[in-house]
């Protein structure tokens, strides 16, 4: 295992995670793509050490990679490919609606929000 | 016999190619989609009188060795669950062909076909034997509930789509690296080799993966603190989409962790199950009693009753799994007919606001009916099926001596009860505060169809509650199978 994959790993969660965290959209989708890549380079290591492509005739079975967890990145990467392409059409239409990419507090926030600066009880129409 | 597990999973994806096809034509659309996802509907029912004579089955999809290739299985649990999911999912699609294009109902030329991707992600997600073949059903579930959430395209179903798919990419991209985690600790995502490697494995990696996993499934099932995505999409969609979400999307998460977390003897996260559980259901009382609108508050009450299942589980013993599973099968048909309800409602009087509507009771006497049954169900009162399976979960939880956690699941049924009486009261009795016969946009004349839609959901809860018995004991055979996977890797591995 390779400490410097390992290392990859690491740093590309942070960064994407960071990025995820912000506001506007088109950061999450940088921050979407960097995670999707970190998953991917862990599928990697995951499959154990390097080795000759895994195609038959090319090497023999024992100096090969191992081919499985090759194929599930694939898989993923095909599967975060379209779903960046969705985010993105996701921000377009944001931005054709509101004028930004950026993603608003939900319903509870704003009425949270709302309530600040309100007494905490209404005035009663009787108070003693 | 596997014949009908690939039935059941190809052929709503050949209705959602032929719907598109035929977009252009809607009495053919229509067809195509509804024989897709009844075929699989019909296959499900099939291969549960099957498996409850002849046990689990298995399909290794091309001919691979489980060890890596795919593999389809089909035991008491996955049998129990998916005739009543696709069957739901099939009288959901009745109601979408009824609401039409209205300002609450789904573009049908989308929404079917959309719908049968669903299905067949659904069903790939209760039928598969692989952590990775997993992963790609929830990514088919989600793919299709973002689009089915957003494309209507206006601002507040963009605004909180956003919220929902930027929350699942997160728990999405988590699984992936759960299932590296898992590929390198055993070489192996099959599930039924799982169950026999990961409890060899070092309590720390052992422990480390089940709380990883904890958190991915938990994600999608709603789990406190992983729930804040859902009361703020749901509500926003149409209404018969938000119904199969609600009905079945964070079931299935709930269904995975029970799957998973059995399988592979992850019973000392017991305890923190059991707490998150407690949390879970309370917060999710105690949220629907704080909003205003049926919608709102009715997606709350899916989380908290996704509380219920998890305490099932918590306890890992069979009465609790048990029950759990009882209590899955009991949730489906009583969630999606109350948004179904909830539909009818906006369709009567324009809006789903409590401090708008009154006095339907008078006006709509069968609605207030079938309202009343799918909330008493809900709250859990004697002669309804929610009863039955809240029992089996009490009971459960008394025999593992954990009163606290049994208190608080009665106290959280209160609160269920007091925010169902709440929509009662102001929608069903009272008067319109908006003047008497209002003008409702946009609302379908001919009902008649939705009507039919509903009273199957209705006759659906009600089957549950008169069949709990023999429901039940199947229940306990799917947990006794969970419980000791020895037929489940037979069936796999054999």
């Amino acid at each position: 295992m390779s400490v410097a994959l390992l290392g990859a790993v690491g740093g590309l969660t942070a960064v994407g995670l960071y990025l995820m965290t912000g506001r506007p959209l088109s950061r999450i989708v940088l921050g979407y793509a960097l995670l999707g890549h970190a998953a991917v380079v862990a599928l990697l290591i995951a499959g154990g050490r390097a080795g000759r492509p895994p195609i038959a005739g090319r090497a023999v079975p024992e100096a090969m990679a191992n081919p499985l967890p090759q194929a599930i990145a694939l898989t993923a990467i095909v599967i975060s490919f379209g779903l960046t392409l969705f985010l993105l059409s996701l921000a377009r239409r944001q931005q054709a609606l509101s004028g930004d990419d950026l993603v608003e507090d939900d319903l509870e926030d704003r009425r949270i929000a709302a309530r600040q600066g309100e007494p905490d009880e209404p005035p009663g129409p009787s108070a003693p | 016999m596997t014949e009908l597990i690939s039935v059941t999973i190809v052929a709503p994806l050949a209705a959602a190619a032929g719907g598109l096809l035929l977009r252009s034509r809607p009495l053919a659309r229509d067809v195509a989609t509804l024989a897709g996802v009844g075929s699989a509907a019909v296959c499900s029912h099939v291969m549960l009188a099957l498996v409850a004579d002849g046990g689990p089955r298995s399909l290794a999809v091309g001919g691979w060795s489980p060890e890596i290739g795919i593999v389809l299985v089909v035991d008491m649990f996955a049998a129990l669950v998916l005739p009543v999911a696709l069957t739901l999912i099939f009288i959901v699609e009745i109601f979408a062909i009824g609401q039409r294009r209205t300002a609450w109902g789904a573009n049908p030329e989308l929404a079917g076909p959309l719908i049968a991707v669903l299905t067949s992600g659904v069903a790939l997600s209760v039928l598969t034997g692989d952590l990775f073949t997993l992963f790609v059903a929830f990514e088919l579930i989600l793919v299709s509930s973002y689009v089915l959430l957003t494309h209507q395209g206006q601002l507040a179903q963009v605004r909180s789509g956003m919220t929902y798919v930027v929350m699942n990419l997160l728990a999405s991209v988590l699984f992936l690296i759960g299932v590296a985690y898992v590929y390198a600790a055993t070489g192996t995502v099959n599930l039924a080799l799982l169950a026999e490697r990961i409890p060899q494995l070092d309590s720390g990696v052992r422990l480390g993966i089940g709380a990883w996993f904890l958190v991915v499934f938990g994600t999608k099932a709603a789990v406190f603190p992983l729930f804040s995505w859902l009361p703020d999409s749901y509500p926003t969609a149409p209404t018969t989409i938000t119904a199969v979400f609600a009905g079945l999307l964070t079931k299935i998460g709930i269904y995975s962790m029970i799957r998973f977390h059995t399988l592979t003897l992850m019973d000392d996260l017991g305890p923190a199950i059991l707490a998150t559980a407690a949390i879970t259901m309370i917060v999710g009382g105690l949220g629907a009693l704080a909003q205003s609108d049926v919608k709102r508050i009715l997606s709350f009450h899916v989380i908290s009753q996704i509380g219920y299942m998890l305490m099932g589980l918590g306890l890992f013993s069979v009465a609790g799994v048990a029950g759990a599973i009882l209590f899955l099968i009991h949730q489906m048909p009583v969630k999606t007919l109350l948004f179904l309800v909830g539909g009818l409602i906006e369709n009567h009087e324009g809006t789903g606001s409590l401090d708008r509507s009154g006095g339907l009771g008078r006006r709509r006497p069968l609605l207030a009916a079938v309202f009343a049954v799918a909330a008493l169900s809900l709250a859990g009162i004697p002669p309804f099926s929610g009863f039955v399976a809240k029992l089996a979960l009490v009971s459960a939880t008394l025999e593992a001596g954990i009163i606290s956690v049994m208190v608080t699941a009665l106290v959280a049924s209160g609160l269920t009860l007091l925010s169902m009486t709440k929509i009662w009261t102001e929608v069903f009795w009272g008067r319109r505060t908006a003047g008497d016969s209002p003008p409702v946009p946009g609302a379908v004349r001919d009902r008649r169809t939705m009507n039919a839609a509903t009273a199957c959901a209705v006759a659906g809860t009600l089957a549950v509650a008169l069949l709990a018995g023999s429901l039940f004991d199947l229940s306990v055979r799917a947990a006794e199978d969970l419980r000791s996977p020895d037929s489940y890797v037979e069936a796999v591995v054999r």
